[in-house]
């Protein structure tokens, strides 16, 4: 029983931290909390719900649209809403996201309708082994497994080896000194948006499986996520998974003990951690300079 | 020019803002006159968003501290004014302050945490604190769980003392929630103009330097909350009445966030502005964009292109662009909302050859 609860918890701990990763790379760069994450994601997906439903396309094809889109979205508003506001405060920023969130959850509306509807994956939940007397893998979860580990393994070879992305590091230490070393922060921005958005769908797809597909799908998750990626501190890759895989075993413990409270449970566990440890759990805690 | 204390906290400055105020205020009281039912439940709405975004506004604009979760304290307001009123048979007035210090009870345990965060975390706090609410009173048969509750009838006489008067009609509630909200307006006017707004102020531009000066953080910060959950608690009890029926999903995240809207929108740290707020973004919602196939001008041309390329059940959706539109908007082109526009109008006219 035991392993069960710890195997779905670490499922749906790991696609929350893959989805985390989406929130941490833009704050990373560009400081901002971008609240639209989820709505980016959740478009993307019905774009690939779209494909693959009223083209019937195989589904790889429908994956590789949906990420190019994905890309171009997040692009598309970096450029379009943030780019153009002029020394914005934090909540200029908040409140830009949260614009974008809701022209984007409008827009699915408007296109898609409000009912909920089916998602499939290749890798589905109904599928199981049992490589253990008693402990039941889906193919969904060894599907989530293998992307949260892949997509760690090129973001850690990324940032550490190509030119690109220590231009991101460089850019989320320090804007000024990035630009003076002839680095173009824009382009940065615009890169960190596009792969950010792309990482989201990729998670998203997979919540979307899990459960239904509709406008408001990923608020919910993204919400959980976000609370993952504030565990482990907003700012390290490696603190968003493990606080994406705690976030999901502690949810599941006490969704399995007090089912009727699993929604709120996360955002306690928030609210105490952030009374204790302001920054996150694995993240220094930088005091601010005057 | 100031040269004396008094004439910077007076409530009017000159004699022409006092003559306009009046003016304002009887034209507001003789509204119920010619205004259809319709009219006066749209203000009556528009008249407990504005106390609502007075409230925030201290904490946002005037204090600096992000809150997502102020759909949390209107629904402390709410459900309590209603709970107290049915299963204590307390008086309409006492249910509505006591609830409203519940919620500023709620504010003060919320401020504690803020004391430590900022930016981004404080966000994700005050949200995971309003999507708690929510969920709670979801579960709990007391507050009527997912079928939501009727409010009773808003009597402001005394139920004990078999003395009742009940105000049933909106012309009747008008006159009530308009009392409230100018004093609300007025007492928010004046608390910025004590020592507490003072130090609310310089807690925005820089706590550290607020805390060298003096200001005692602890205590100001988690009063910021607690007195702008006592103005989002009023609100809320009398949204009930207003409505007359709510659930607990009236009070969920996209609630909050048209509270932070309006406050933006209107401008921070201003409270005319954000009464102008409160005011565009309650008639957005509850009248221009009810109805969006309706709206003159662009209304037909938004169902031929639902037929077209999107979905006319979906058409409502629209509604939901266009918040999210303006909100981008303010931020790019005019910071600082309706009442930065005001004041460069101002400034236009008062050196206007020039």
């Amino acid at each position: 029983m035991f392993g069960q609860l710890i195997i779905e918890g670490l499922a749906i701990g790991a696609c929350y931290g893959l989805f985390g990763i989406a929130v941490v790379m833009i704050y990373k760069t560009s400081e901002v909390v971008n609240f639209s994450q989820g709505e980016m994601a959740m478009v993307s997906t019905f774009i690939a719900y779209h494909i693959l439903t009223y083209y019937h396309c195989p589904f790889w094809f429908a994956f590789i649209m949906t990420m190019v889109f994905a890309v171009l979205l997040g692009i598309v508003i970096e450029f379009a809403f943030l780019r153009p506001a002029k020394n914005p405060s934090t909540l200029g920023l908040i409140v830009i996201t949260l614009g974008a969130e809701m022209l984007l959850m409008g827009i699915a509306g408007w296109k898609w309708g409000a009912e909920q509807k089916e998602f499939e994956l290749p890798v589905s939940y109904q599928m199981t082994h049992e490589p253990i007397e008693g402990v039941v893998i889906s193919d969904w979860a060894i599907g989530i497994f293998i992307s949260a580990a892949f997509i760690m393994v090129v973001l850690y070879f990324f940032f550490k080896y190509t030119k690109l992305g220590v231009a991101m590091r460089a850019t989320q230490q320090n804007q000024n000194a990035a630009k003076i070393m002839g680095i173009r922060v824009e382009r940065v921005f615009s890169f960190a948006w596009g792969f950010s958005s792309l990482i989201g769908a990729v998670a998203a797809m997979f919540f979307a499986s899990r459960a239904t597909l509709d406008p408001n799908f990923m608020m919910e998750p993204f919400m959980r996520a976000f609370a993952a990626a504030v565990l482990g501190g907003l700012m390290s890759i490696p603190g968003v998974i493990l606080g994406g895989g705690l976030m999901g075993l502690i949810e599941n413990f006490f969704g399995y003990f007090w089912p009727e409270w699993k929604p709120i449970v996360a955002f306690v566990i928030i609210i105490l951690v952030l009374c204790i440890r302001p920054s996150g759990l694995f993240a220094k805690h930088y005091l601010k300079k005057v | 020019m100031k040269r004396d204390y008094y004439e910077d906290i007076q409530l009017f400055k000159s004699g022409t803002i006092l003559f306009w105020s009046l003016t304002f205020m009887i034209f507001l009281f003789t509204i119920p006159l010619y205004a259809t039912d319709y009219y006066i439940f749209l203000l009556n709405m528009i008249m407990v968003h504005v106390i609502l975004a007075v409230g925030l506004n201290i904490l946002v604009g005037y204090t600096g501290q992000i809150s997502l979760g102020h759909a949390g304290f209107y629904a402390i307001g709410a459900y309590g004014t209603a709970l107290l009123m049915m299963h204590l048979q307390l008086p309409f007035f006492v249910a509505l302050v006591l609830s409203a210090f519940i919620a500023a009870a709620f504010g003060f345990l919320l401020g504690l945490p803020a004391l430590r965060l900022e930016g981004p975390y404080l966000a994700i706090a005050t949200l995971g604190f309003g999507l708690t609410v929510m969920h709670v009173i979801g579960r709990w048969d007391l507050f009527g769980g997912r079928m939501g509750i009727k409010t009773p009838p808003m009597d402001i006489g005394l139920p004990g003392a078999n003395y009742s008067y009940v105000l049933s009609s909106e012309r009747g509630m008008f006159y009530l929630i308009l009392m409230i909200t100018v004093f609300m307006v007025i007492a928010a006017r004046n608390i910025m103009n004590t020592r507490v707004g003072r130090s609310f102020v310089a807690i925005r531009d820089s706590d550290i330097a607020a805390e060298v000066i003096g200001v005692n953080l602890t205590l100001f910060k988690t009063l910021a909350f607690s007195i702008s959950a006592f103005y989002a608690g009023i609100a809320g009890g009398l949204f009930g009445f207003v409505l007359g029926f709510f659930d607990p999903f009236t009070f969920n995240l996209i609630l909050s966030i048209i509270f932070l809207v309006m406050v933006v929108v209107g401008g921070l740290g201003s409270i005319p502005g954000s009464i102008a707020g409160a005011v565009v973004i309650t008639y957005l919602q509850y009248d221009l964009l009810k109805n969006v196939s309706e709206m003159p001008y662009i209304g037909e041309f938004l169902v031929n292109i639902s037929n077209r390329w999107f979905t006319v059940v979906g058409l409502e959706n629209f509604n939901s662009i266009a918040l999210g539109l303006i909100m981008i908007a303010i931020i790019i082109f005019e910071p600082l909302g309706i009442y930065g526009i005001w004041i460069r109008i101002k400034k236009y006219w008062m050196a206007w050859p020039f």
